[in-house]
């Protein structure tokens, strides 16, 4: 298969020079505080969160597809950990197996709707983030369920060496993608069915099987990311988080992420999401409003995408 | 064409019957369901999301996809509010004629960069719903308006027909149920009988063959996106009225309802199929059962849990039809 590459490359750089130019930006409107040790001491606790629903978000988007129900999922994840710490005194550990077990079940039912009865992926996501979310409210009643023990809280604000542990997860979930991605058979069928699928078909690929394991995996990450959220806020609930939803797809996109299908890297994902939670952060201690922040996010977006079109010229 | 619109029908048969039954099963559970007081109620209290689901049905026909119809909404009602209320406009005529052109105009933005940029629509009108609801909040810093003129309270009240109930209460239908109706019709006729409709389901239909038979791509992207931007602004008036109050964050959230409604209406998200009578059908549905669950005491928490499983079993039971359509048409 012949990638564009040179094109998909100068894309990489005009994101990396929006970075760069934010950073210096945000550095000097917030007189260095930005790039201060304890700011970034909380962009590395914050981002991870939004780091880990993206990695979910962007396997189902290779294909083609995309998961509505992630937020929902990792909610669903963290209250079933929750119930299970609080009400059923289980250990940490298992209560994360229980969580995780949870997710992966809905899981399943959505990969086998969408892998074998050909239900369209946004379709099938919605229908199950509402019903996901519902079943999340119907065990919480809308309550917050709050108060886990210490070394469960460890996996939301402990530190490994100095570094905040979401960060850890958050590295291993990338670099596990990374080689599932890059690396593996399964990676590159993902992205083969992703830019054709009747190719893959024909080329005697399980087409089907690959786009279950496929959202598998985002509602594993998901789970992933719903212990993260929990054990940061020490608390869970049935809807926490879903401004995060369109942001994933956004980061996924601003990463060069094809919609479509078919292309996007770990490596520029990672650094879409620093680049989001940097102007999140900068606009924090610069005192402006979350909103303008998100007007900005699409700004951004729309800016990468017309500078990506004026050089990438006339697709066909 | 033939196929597709026995399929399209089939679908409205399908739902109507599926209301049908919903309907005498609500009844049994609980009659008050059937009392015209309140079906009318349930008709006036959807005519936002009837009237901005019409709009999503045209994108959705011409192959796209707009998630960003409730910020446009929001920005267009709240300028209207703005201008009402600090300028006292007693006609309602002119407080309706504000969020039009706003609604417009945020629609052919959204046509502009889908078109010029070839990028995915969802992405567009995703970046678009952060833009515009983002400005709006900063802007107004999230300050509700209400306290609106008085025959602008008044009009939410009229109706075009009027019963008394036996505690002497009245009732009847709303004129923003009629405005939904009649704007149903009118896309209805657009789709059926005009150029342009024509144009939007084959456009839907197969992009390509509709660029080599030289269709001007780009009008007819501009019709659909300026469509239900025209339609949110006339929704956000609709439900400025309804709740006499505007807050910027009461309608940018719905967009996933409001496509949930389009598509067991019978829309597609691949294009080129779907009809105003399957959404109106489609947003009706989703209202009996949502105020069943009310009328028969459900707690709240279980409304979702069924909506989502309502939809997910329409979509997979959609997705199933069309596979057997698919192998039956292999085997002719």
């Amino acid at each position: 298969m012949k990638r564009p590459r040179g094109r998909r490359e100068t894309q990489s750089l005009v994101l990396a020079a929006v970075v760069v130019f934010l950073l210096v930006l945000l550095g000097v409107l917030t007189r260095g505080r930005l790039l201060a040790p304890d700011s970034l001491q909380s962009i590395a606790f914050q981002l991870p969160l939004l780091g880990i629903l993206t990695l979910a978000q962007m396997t189902p988007m290779l294909t083609g597809g995309i998961d509505l129900s992630i937020i929902a999922t990792a909610n669903l994840c963290g209250v079933v950990a929750a119930i299970a710490m609080t009400r059923g005194n289980v250990p940490p550990l298992g209560a994360m197996v229980f969580g995780l077990a949870m997710a992966l079940s809905f899981g399943v039912f959505k990969g086998l709707l969408i892998a074998w009865v050909s239900v369209p992926a946004i379709i099938a996501t919605l229908g199950f983030m509402i019903f996901i979310r519902g079943v999340s409210l119907v065990l919480t009643k809308g309550y917050v369920i709050a108060g886990f023990p210490g070394s469960f809280l460890f996996l939301g604000n402990g530190t490994l060496f100095g570094i905040p542990m979401p960060f850890v997860v958050f590295f291993l979930c990338a670099v596990f993608l990374f080689v599932l991605l890059a690396r593996t058979r399964f990676g590159t069928c993902v992205y083969l069915l992703g830019s054709n699928p009747v190719a893959t078909l024909f080329a005697g690929v399980n087409n089907g099987l690959v786009l279950f394991v496929t959202y598998l995996l985002s509602s594993f990450l998901a789970g992933v990311a719903g212990l993260v959220m929990i054990a940061r806020f020490n608390a869970a609930q049935a809807d926490y988080g879903e401004y995060y939803l369109l942001l994933t797809v956004l980061a996924c996109v601003l990463g060069g992420v094809d919609p479509a299908g078919g292309f996007g890297r770990i490596p520029g994902v990672v650094v879409s999401v620093a680049v989001l939670q940097v102007v999140a952060t900068g606009f924090n201690l610069l005192g402006l409003s979350s909103h303008l922040a998100s007007a900005l996010w699409g700004l951004i977006l729309l800016g990468v995408i017309a500078i990506n079109r004026m050089i990438g010229g006339v697709e066909t | 064409m033939a196929l597709l619109g026995r399929v399209a029908r089939s679908t409205e048969v399908y739902l109507v019957g599926v209301l049908l039954v919903l309907s005498v099963v609500l009844f049994l559970l609980n009659p008050k369901f059937a009392t015209l007081e309140n079906i009318f109620d349930v008709l006036r209290n959807n005519s936002f999301l009837g009237i901005v689901a019409l709009g999503e049905l045209v994108v959705l026909i011409s192959g796209g996809i707009d998630v960003s119809f409730t910020a446009i909404a929001t920005v267009a009602q709240y300028v209207m509010g703005v201008l009402i209320t600090r300028y006292a406009v007693e006609s309602v005529f002119l407080a309706f004629l504000i969020p039009i052109p706003i609604g417009i105009a945020l629609g052919a933005f959204n046509a502009f960069l889908v078109n010029r940029t070839r990028v995915h629509p969802v992405i567009i009108t995703i970046s678009n719903l952060n833009v515009f609801y983002g400005l709006l909040m900063v802007i107004s810093k999230g300050k509700w308006i209400y306290g609106f003129p008085a025959p602008f309270r008044d009009f939410a009240r009229l109706k075009v027909l009027t019963l008394v109930s036996e505690k002497g209460v009245d009732y009847g239908l709303s004129i923003f149920t009629v405005v939904w109706f009649l704007i149903a019709v009118v896309t209805w006729l657009i789709l059926q009988y005009l150029p342009i409709g024509r144009k939007i389901y084959a456009l839907g239909g197969n992009s390509e063959a509709a660029r080599r038979a030289g269709f001007d791509i780009f009008r007819i992207q501009l019709f659909v996106y300026c469509y239900i931007g025209f339609l949110s602004g006339l929704a956000g008036f609709v439900h400025a009225e309804l709740n006499q109050m505007i807050q910027p964050n009461a309608i940018v959230g719905r967009e996933l309802d409001v496509l949930a409604a389009a598509i067991l209406g019978g829309a597609s998200v691949f294009g080129g199929a779907g009809s105003p009578l399957g959404v109106v059908l489609g947003v009706l549905f989703i209202a009996f059962v949502k105020n069943g669950l009310i009328l028969m005491k459900a707690s709240a928490y279980w409304h979702q849990v069924i909506m989502g499983f309502i939809i997910v079993l329409a979509a997979t039971l959609s997705a199933y039809q069309q596979n057997l359509e698919r192998k039956r048409r292999k085997g002719v």
